[in-house]
């Protein structure tokens, strides 16, 4: 293999292996913006090696699909995590799949998730999944809209390649287009990643739940799969918009300085949106179901006015 | 080539022996005669098509392969998408419709009740199936294959007869004769329609080669409305909204190899004419014809995917999903004239093909889709999704063919829904290079729509698959569901593998399309620029690249890597069998899982505006207080405000005109001879001054 397959097999890995992390540190640093002292920031890897060990539970009337879900969801959200750049821009492997894979790639995960939790027959699941799909069929024209933005901005739906252009022309960042095209992305991975205001991911009532309800008939190594392919999914979200919008320090030659470079700028934005994630979830309190659709419309008109802009900002 | 025009004959001939075959013999003889015609013409036509596109070159096929006067037939790359698509479809269901029309397996007549879906009605007659199953399939290749006007308004009207004839398979059926009555009524206007515009187009003679009326010029408004009438007549075929009517009543009703003939092929042919006419024979017009298709194709798309969303007639489902799909192909045509009339020839390439690609991939996988209802319907006696469930466990290959034709119509990588749309999408994201900023303000716009419109098949497909095959079976016949016979199962599996392979090469298919966009004129003169570049095991739009074969293996590699590695891990525990979690309840019973109108409510709240629906909510009290509630009574329904607003006012102006008109019927033979003097006394008068 060539350095720069090694490089994305080690990107993937990273992401995999980092982000269960991610979400131990947005617990953290939540429990502590609430006057908590919280779970250690390793808590999330127990968690999942416990799981792992557990005899999985599975409901009469679950078919194969309900068994298969996992392994696709996190396949999906796996080879999402190979597609996004995290320490390097123009490796051969972005050409496998754009931005509108990516999304795709996502989407599909939440379809056969949304099956899983109609397929044991339990009126919780069948909740979980139309609320899911809801939200997903809403947040849709969000992304596309804001990809627009995006591409026209880069001439390109290539990711490393929207990220490289951005390090060529360092001013289009602060460009209107781009700022308003970040707060719509922004607000897209709340909804997406299952976060307050829009599902609380650490509730216990099921009625509130969506993207938990589906999960509910999950035990064992299957829950492992899902709730580390969830990490995975927050912290693609936030490589997205850490290195789409702020690429700065992303490595364009591979020397071992510039990846070590690259490995301290993620970590540092990451840390960066895991407070503002933190002290938002700490801030607002969710939202009623129906008034999801609102918070997306808004999202809508700010990825609309991005483009509006950058169309006449040309 | 000689071998093509052999070809031709051997389709013709192969699908008058399966008519006549399946007309004189009687029972499994006549089935498999029927059978045999349709798939050996289309195996035939399929043929034809990769001979064509892969030689490029266009053909004229001598009148002998169709012996009637004035017909001229011709074959080029563009008609060759379209000859792929008859021959896949059309031996999917010759070989589907062999094991659909023997009879049922016996089932206890359920009262039909919700949904309007009803039970299961005696069986058609399959010596009819059989011959009309031959007849649409020849009249939609000569459909293709037509170089004047006159054979293309024969066979348009053929066609039409045919599908009508369908429709009408179950004719004790008063949904079918109402569907059969819409039909007829609404292909009628447009055949008028058509007339006009090739009259119009050819200046009067209808027999003059299409190359004769590639070369006229026409005035500025001759033009214009040759494309208002050709928006009408294939928006009436192609069931754009709100010409859509018809469509989901007669979808349903048909047999189901025939409604996924109708659904997946027969739809095209609008598809087809408009490429036709519009691109190849008037190249193009000004920006706004673009718009006019791009807004009634993002119209359709919308108002096709919702209403299909609270569909739980899962048929009615899929005609609705049927008009989504050719919203989304008048968007990228839409979106092709657009770019043209800027001159912008690479994002128009893009777009025609993405177009062209998705019809080709929405013949697979609706076909593949309507094959699949019809077997749960013959084997449940019901279409209707809240009495469905659990078929996965009765039906395991039924199942999951249908559950590939859901992934691959929500548009999942790495199936064939996708790759179309990722075209799409990159011919609308080249929007930006529209020099007039308030049209490439359009394209945005039309990105957000198409989103929109994915997500909510995504949506509606999870509620079709999801209710209908898993969870607890929600009625007895559900219940005593069996697997349909095997060659149901291989229609449809040839489908299915359509759908694999069509996502999976791209690369292999979208070059061969740029023959069709030579065939439509679109091509730079000098070197040939490939506009869509394929790179290895992958193709690139204009503004970025992807590889479905690769991302297929990656994604397998994982799932095999995360095996392994739970094995490793010594995550193998083996897995018990517990009752669903149920907050303490006792028994879990079919009543208690989400239904189909309650999995589409989230979003029948959201888009109330759209809907407009009526909600009726009764609660009986009793006498003596108003605390004490006997019974409460919702009735909740969602009709159509369109053909409301729109066909409700003009049937009644028909319907007082035609009263106007019985006045003249006064049942006399003298009186009826007298009118027919009148008419020939003023037809001739009128020749001698016009003529």
């Amino acid at each position: 293999m060539t350095a720069t397959a090694w490089l994305a097999a080690v990107q993937t890995l990273l992401a995999v292996g980092l982000a269960p992390g991610l979400a131990g540190v947005v617990r953290r640093l939540k429990a502590r913006l609430q006057g908590r002292i919280g779970p250690p920031i390793g808590q999330p890897y127990r968690e999942l090696r416990k799981l792992l060990q557990k005899e999985p539970l599975v409901a009469h009337h679950a078919s194969w699909l309900f068994r298969a879900t996992p392994f696709i969801v996190f396949a999906t959200t796996v080879a999402v995590a190979a597609l996004v750049p995290l320490l390097a821009v123009g490796l051969p492997i972005y050409a496998v799949g754009d931005l509108i894979v990516v999304v795709d790639l996502l989407l599909a995960g939440t379809f056969f998730l949304a099956l899983a939790g109609l397929d044991p027959g339990s009126p919780f699941g069948g909740m979980g999944a139309s609320r899911e799909m809801t939200i997903a069929a809403l947040a849709e024209p969000v992304i596309g809209v804001a990809i627009f933005a995006l591409a026209l901005t880069a001439d390109s739906t290539n990711l490393g390649r929207i990220a490289a252009r951005m390090l060529a022309h360092p001013a289009t960042a602060v460009s209107p287009g781009h700022l308003l095209a970040f707060a719509a992305l922004f607000i897209v991975t709340l909804a997406e990643t299952g976060r307050l205001p829009v599902d609380n991911p650490s509730t216990h009532l099921e009625l509130t739940m969506i993207h938990e309800a589906m999960l509910l008939e999950y035990s064992g190594r299957y829950l492992a799969l899902l709730e580390w392919a969830a990490d995975i999914k927050l912290f693609v979200f936030f490589a997205l918009l850490a290195n789409l919008f702020v690429p700065w320090g992303l490595a364009v030659t591979l020397t071992p300085l510039a990846l070590a470079v690259a490995l301290g700028a993620l970590a540092l934005k990451l840390g960066v949106l895991a407070l503002a994630l933190a002290l938002l979830e700490t801030r607002v309190a969710k939202l009623r179901l129906f008034r999801v659709p609102e918070l997306l419309s808004v999202s809508f008109v700010l990825a609309l006015l991005a483009v509006t802009a950058s169309l006449l900002g040309r | 080539m000689p071998s093509a025009l052999w070809l031709a004959r051997a389709v013709m001939l192969a699908y008058a022996f399966g008519a006549v075959g399946a007309l004189v013999s009687r029972g499994r003889a006549g089935r498999a005669l029927g059978a045999a015609g349709a798939l050996a013409g289309s195996l035939a036509v399929l043929c034809l098509g990769v001979l064509v596109l892969a030689g490029g070159t266009p053909l004229p096929l001598p009148a002998l392969v169709f012996p009637i006067s004035g017909v001229l037939l011709r074959v080029d790359s563009l008609s060759a998408v379209f000859l792929l698509i008859i021959g896949l479809v059309g031996s999917a269901a010759a070989v589907y419709g062999y094991g659909y029309s023997a009879p049922a397996p016996g089932h206890p007549v359920e009262p039909a009740t919700g949904g309007g879906a009803g039970g299961p009605r005696p069986h058609p007659d399959p010596r009819a199936m059989g011959t009309l199953l031959n007849l649409l399939l020849a009249t939609m290749t000569l459909q293709v294959l037509a170089d004047n006007a006159f054979t293309f308004l024969f066979a348009w009207e053929a066609m039409s007869l045919a599908t009508c004839l369908f429709v009408l398979t179950d004719a004790a059926d008063p949904e079918a004769v109402r569907a059969a009555r819409w039909y007829l009524g609404m292909s009628h206007a447009g055949f008028a329609a058509l007339v006009g515009l090739l009259l119009l187009l050819s200046g009067g003679d209808l027999t003059i080669p299409f190359e004769v009326v590639r070369q006229a010029t026409l005035t500025a408004g001759v033009r214009d409305a040759v494309f208002l009438l050709a928006v009408f007549a294939f928006g009436t075929k192609a069931g754009l909204v709100p010409l859509h009517v018809w469509l989901p009543m007669a979808h349903p009703v048909a047999p189901s190899q025939a409604s996924a003939l109708m659904s997946a092929v027969v739809l095209k042919m609008g598809i087809y004419g408009l490429l036709r006419i519009v691109v190849d024979l008037m190249h193009g017009g000004p920006a706004w014809w673009g718009g006019v298709l791009l807004g009634a194709g993002a119209l359709s798309a919308v108002f096709g995917i919702l209403y299909a969303l609270l569909e739980s007639d899962l048929k009615r489902l899929l005609a609705f999903s049927s008009i989504e799909n050719i919203g989304i192909i008048w968007m990228a045509i839409g979106a092709g004239l657009i770019f043209l009339s800027y001159g912008l020839l690479l994002p128009a390439s893009v777009a025609f093909a993405g177009a062209l690609y998705h019809a080709l991939n929405h013949a697979a996988f609706k076909g593949l889709l309507f094959m699949g209802a019809g077997a749960v319907q013959r084997s449940t006696g019901t279409r209707n999704m809240e009495r469905l469930g659990g078929l996965i466990g009765t039906m395991p290959w039924t199942a999951g063919l249908f559950l590939i034709g859901a992934a691959a119509v929500a548009a999942l990588p790495p199936l064939n829904g996708f790759a179309s749309e990722w075209l799409i999408f990159q011919a609308l994201l080249e929007g930006f290079r529209i020099p007039q900023p308030s049209t490439a303000l359009l394209m945005p716009i039309a990105v957000g729509i198409l989103a929109l419109a994915s997500g909510l098949t995504a949506a509606c497909f999870v509620k079709a698959f999801g209710i209908t095959f898993l969870a607890i079976p929600r009625s007895p016949a559900a219940e005593r569901a069996s697997e349909a016979p095997f060659s149901m199962r291989a229609g449809m599996a040839l489908l299915a593998a359509a759908c694999i392979a069509l996502g999976l090469g791209p690369f292999v298919v979208v070059p061969r399309l740029s023959g069709a966009l030579e065939a439509m004129g679109l091509t730079a003169p000098g070197p040939p620029s490939p506009p869509l570049v394929t790179r290895p095991l992958g193709i690139a739009g204009t503004t970025g690249q992807m590889s479905p074969v690769l991302l297929a293996a990656g994604l397998l590699g994982i799932v095999a890597l995360v095996h392994i590695g739970l094995r490793l891990a010594g995550a193998r525990a083996p897995v018990r069998r517990v009752d669903a979690w149920g907050c303490g309840r006792i028994r879990q019973t079919p009543r208690m899982q989400y239904t189909s109108a309650a999995f589409a409510e989230p979003l029948r709240r959201v888009f109330a505006e759209l809907y407009r629906p009526t909600d009726d909510l009764t609660v009986h009290v009793h006498p003596a207080s108003e605390y004490f509630v006997q019974s409460i009574e919702y009735h909740a329904a969602v009709s159509p405000w369109i053909d409301r607003l729109i066909y409700r006012p003009m049937l009644g102006l028909l319907t007082r005109i035609a009263g106007r008109v019985r006045a003249m019927q006064g049942g006399s033979l003298h009186l009826y001879l007298l009118y027919l003097c009148v008419a020939l006394l003023v037809a001739l008068l009128a020749s001698r001054w016009l003529g």
